[in-house]
């Protein structure tokens, strides 16, 4: 193993002074403005236009910059935070129940089992209120209580009820709303949308991120971008996993790029996998679907008591029924943190308790709740839902219960941010799911619609503007050699990947990476799985290159090259993030390594040795990457083992 | 779950070249899966034997980003109701069925390559005003304004539109009034959305003239294709806010 060829990166997470509660008022004030008339000076990119992308790129454009916002899909309105189903968390305290902005600070920073900064978290719970304004401002129609108020539900690892909704597709009704924000910006003319584009490179000039390359996904054609500042809003990489809840083009490739030209990765292995979504049913799968956790607002959670029970569910007798959440975790029940649930479930499923064909399934029991509310109830709460799981399995949830199983589901970790949201990168900023910074090793439910739009509307109209204010605005064309030289890597990359003609498919790599990924780097990950790892991926790797099959030109829309190159960087990325959870000696949230556990089988952090922010600096192809840290302070919370009992 | 193989008849267009029909076997399908994982099944095939496979879009996979869409036997997104092609699964074919599958037409419907067609039509429809023009910050409480729970829930009938396009590919006229009367509907019932309603259905319909979507002609088509059941109340509710500016 050789040394990195670069100097250590510096991690300065430029935390505002003063208390914790005016840190952001400090630094709103302290802030250098750009003037009105030296704005539209200014050109940004802003890549993605998912809940963060859109609200951001909106957002600035009515500020007055000019805005170049680009999206894989085929509209804006199509990315992937439309898919969000339960809701969106704010400290509004409309139910009267105890809820403020310090509560929803510490529960996200307990939820995150004390790996995300204060500074951070406490914005987000400041600006949550601010959010749900907006939302409705703009026509997001909500869902309402009878004397026309805003209503809301509970979610995991919270003791009140802070979730605003719109039925089972609040992602969808946010995502339209900052669409139709963007939409007016294209129409006033400070936004220029380019969708079917992917990003190719990252192009930095004197260390400052001065643009983009980008492949037209119709023509094939590589066309460059300049501008004076660059915003990554492209969402998480679950789909390293081959299979998760995310769209199918969602991937690591704007970020990978990113992280090449100097930006620090922090956290890759924490990844979320989800308690409930809809189990594998076989070997052509492509996706999972989630069903949100609002249904265990009212679902109970079982398995039967005895092993290798095959009776059906209606003829199992309450006694013979092992509601396992219920019973280990009294206080929170079946609205325990993600985590925990997805653990709980597959050591169930591992004790040979699980159901259905597989055995890899639980059920999910709305029995009770139809019994108490009546079915009109239920079905007003959790129709679309119920629809749609009938639809995938042809099995009605009410007259039998669901059969659920955890999938791979979000990312916490990602391109490291200051307080800024700026990466170690100057001016390449990083929003919404994209950056690691505010859920630590485990989000809870209705935080990412929140973290989105947050970063998008309401953080990063401030904080970009002390990067511009001291930025000279229009000094890069896409002439200069650094556009160049990256167009060139890129044709050259495109091209290779075109003229392979080996033997197996994209998605068969995928596939089993997937698979190595899953099996040890998923739900529990212990040193001779995740080495193991260490071994299969990089010989996967090595056979892509030499044995892929990419039919069709690259100068044509040719879906097939465009999944060669995401899954190129895949296996490129995944080295990487099982070197992380291997170098993460402890257990934390969703990194759960077999060797720390408590005699109950929970997480075993390692605070004096892992309170820390790991952050991957790239040294090059022949180099191992450098693991650097940023120590986490708990000035305002005690850091304590979490407990839901 | 059980096995089933079907004949494909599947529309092949590239570039400039006239498109045409042509036919494949599925091979053995499991009935539990979607249409989509279907036409992966068949690419990979036609991968691994040097064809270049159908180009078809997608994303979500669970029928929210509308991103999916074809004509399958000539119903969009095929023949069960209220449901997307993602989400459309193999258990309603049979052994044997012959299917023919071809993308959406329309005039303002360009078609790109195989089942892929160009939509952004729809983009330049809500661009003319399918929002409220408030600028980030300074909004009011949320619940300052109440709004009564049956006018948030109808708004949310109408808001569930996915953009998919099903319902221009349905008519006739290829019309794309539900779309529009979607969007006019859902900001007219809302009193966020009073202050511009009549400007918003006035451009939003000339937008949709302009791009080349006919009118409605009473069909009802539109209603019975949309995977989100979205009614063609809101199409009269758009001809009312219509009127309503022309006259005023």
């Amino acid at each position: 193993m050789s040394g990195p060829l670069n100097s250590p990166m510096e991690l300065n997470s430029q935390i505002p002074s003063g208390p914790l509660e005016n840190k952001w008022d400090n630094f709103r004030f302290e802030n250098k403005l750009v003037n009105p008339a030296n704005k539209r000076k200014y050109t940004i990119i802003v890549v993605g236009t998912g809940l963060a992308g859109a609200s951001a790129a909106a957002s600035l454009a009515e500020l007055g910059y000019s805005i170049k916002s680009f999206c894989i899909q085929d509209s804006p309105r199509r990315a992937h935070s439309i898919a969000a189903q339960g809701g969106i968390n704010a400290a509004k305290n409309y139910q009267n129940d105890g809820d403020s902005i310090r509560r929803l600070f510490y529960d996200t920073i307990k939820g995150g089992d004390f790996r995300a900064r204060e500074a951070n978290v406490y914005r987000l719970a400041q600006i949550s209120n601010g959010i749900i304004d907006q939302c409705v401002a703009q026509g997001v129609p909500f869902a309402r209580e009878y004397g026309g108020q805003l209503t809301n539900r509970s979610f995991g690892g919270a003791q009140v009820s802070r979730t605003f909704y719109a039925r089972g597709q609040t992602g969808q009704q946010l995502l339209l709303g900052a669409y139709g924000a963007l939409m007016r910006q294209v129409k006033s003319g400070q936004v220029t949308i380019f969708p079917r584009s992917e990003i190719m490179d990252i192009v930095t000039v004197e260390g400052a991120a001065k643009g983009v390359v980008v492949r037209n996904l119709l023509s094939g054609k590589i066309d460059s971008h300049a501008a004076d500042a660059v915003i990554l809003a492209t969402g998480g990489y679950g789909n390293v996993f081959f299979l998760s809840t995310n769209a199918m083009a969602s991937n690591v490739t704007a970020s990978w790029k990113a992280y090449k030209k100097g930006a620090g990765f922090a956290n890759p292995c924490f990844v979320q996998i989800h308690p409930t979504c809809i189990p594998v049913h076989g070997s052509c799968q492509s996706k999972l679907t989630l069903m949100s956790e609002s249904l265990r607002n009212d679902g109970r959670v079982w398995v039967p008591k005895h092993k290798n029970d095959a009776r059906p569910p209606s003829l199992i007798p309450q006694e013979d029924r092992d509601y396992y959440l219920e019973t280990k975790y009294p206080s929170f029940g079946n609205l325990v943190p993600r985590d925990v649930a997805s653990r709980n479930t597959k050591e169930q499923c591992d004790l040979g308790k699980g159901v259905g064909p597989t055995g890899l399934a639980v059920y999910l029991d709305f029995a009770d709740a139809v019994n108490r509310d009546g079915i009109e109830v239920i079905q007003q709460k959790y129709g679309n839902l119920f629809a749609m799981y009938e639809k995938i399995t042809a099995v009605n949830p009410i007259s039998e219960p669901m059969r659920i199983y955890p999938a791979v589901h979000y990312a916490m970790g990602g391109l490291w941010v200051d307080y800024s949201l700026m990466s170690t990168v100057n001016g390449l900023f990083v929003l919404g799911e994209a950056n690691f910074s505010d859920h630590g090793s485990n989000r809870l439910g209705a935080s990412a619609l929140m973290q989105g739009l947050s970063d998008g509307y309401f953080v990063i109209p401030y904080t970009i503007a002390p990067y511009l204010s001291a930025t000279v605005p229009g000094q890069v064309s896409t002439d200069c050699s650094e556009f160049k030289a990256a167009e060139q890597k890129v044709h050259a990359r495109q091209n290779k990947l075109a003229s392979m003609n080996g033997t197996r498919t994209v998605d068969d790599f995928h596939r089993e990476l997937g698979h190595i990924l899953w099996e040890h780097c998923g739900m529990a990950r212990n040193e001779q799985g995740l080495q193991k790892a260490l071994e299969l991926i990089p010989a996967l790797r090595e056979e892509f290159w030499q044995n892929v099959k990419v039919p069709g030109s690259a100068l044509d829309l040719n879906q097939s090259l465009e999944r060669a190159g995401r899954v190129a960087d895949f296996l490129e990325f995944s080295e990487l993030m099982v070197r992380d959870a291997l170098a993460r000696e402890e257990s934390c949230g969703c990194h759960f390594r077999e060797e720390h556990q408590t005699v109950e089988n929970e997480a075993k952090r390692d605070d004096e040795n892992f309170a820390h922010v790991a952050v991957w600096q790239n040294a090059g192809e022949k180099n191992t990457p450098q693991r650097l840290k940023e120590e986490l302070t708990f000035e305002n919370v005690a850091m304590s083992q979490r407990s839901y009992k | 779950m059980s096995i089933i193989n079907l004949k494909l008849k599947i529309w092949r267009q590239s570039g400039s070249e006239k498109g045409r029909f042509r036919e494949y076997q599925s091979g053995p399908i499991s009935t539990d899966m979607s249409f989509l994982e279907m036409l992966d099944v068949l690419n990979e095939r036609l991968t691994l034997e040097g064809e270049e496979p159908v180009a078809f879009d997608h994303d979500c996979r669970e029928g929210i980003c509308g991103a999916c869409g074809a004509v399958v036997q000539g119903h969009p997104h095929g023949h069960v109701k209220k449901t997307t092609l993602c989400q459309l699964h193999m258990r309603h074919f049979k052994d044997g069925d012959s299917l023919v599958i071809e993308p959406f037409r329309a005039r303002a419907f360009k078609i790109v390559k195989d089942l892929v067609v160009d939509r952004s039509s729809f983009d330049h429809i809500i661009s003319e005003g399918g929002y409220v023009s408030v600028n980030t910050g300074g909004a009011v409480d949320a619940n300052a304004i109440p709004v009564a729970k049956e006018t948030a829930d109808q708004a949310l009938d109408a808001a569930e539109c996915i953009g998919c396009g099903a319902c221009v590919a349905s008519c006739p006229n290829a019309s794309a009034m539900l779309f529009v009367g979607a969007k006019v509907s859902q900001l007219a019932l809302l009193p966020q959305g009073h202050p511009e309603r009549a400007k918003r259905a006035l451009a939003m319909v000339q937008e949709m003239d302009r791009q080349g979507f006919g009118n409605c002609r009473n069909e009802r088509e539109c209603e019975a294709a949309c995977p989100k059941g979205i009614s063609i109340r809101n199409i009269a509710r758009l001809n009312r806010e219509h009127v309503k500016a022309f006259i005023s």
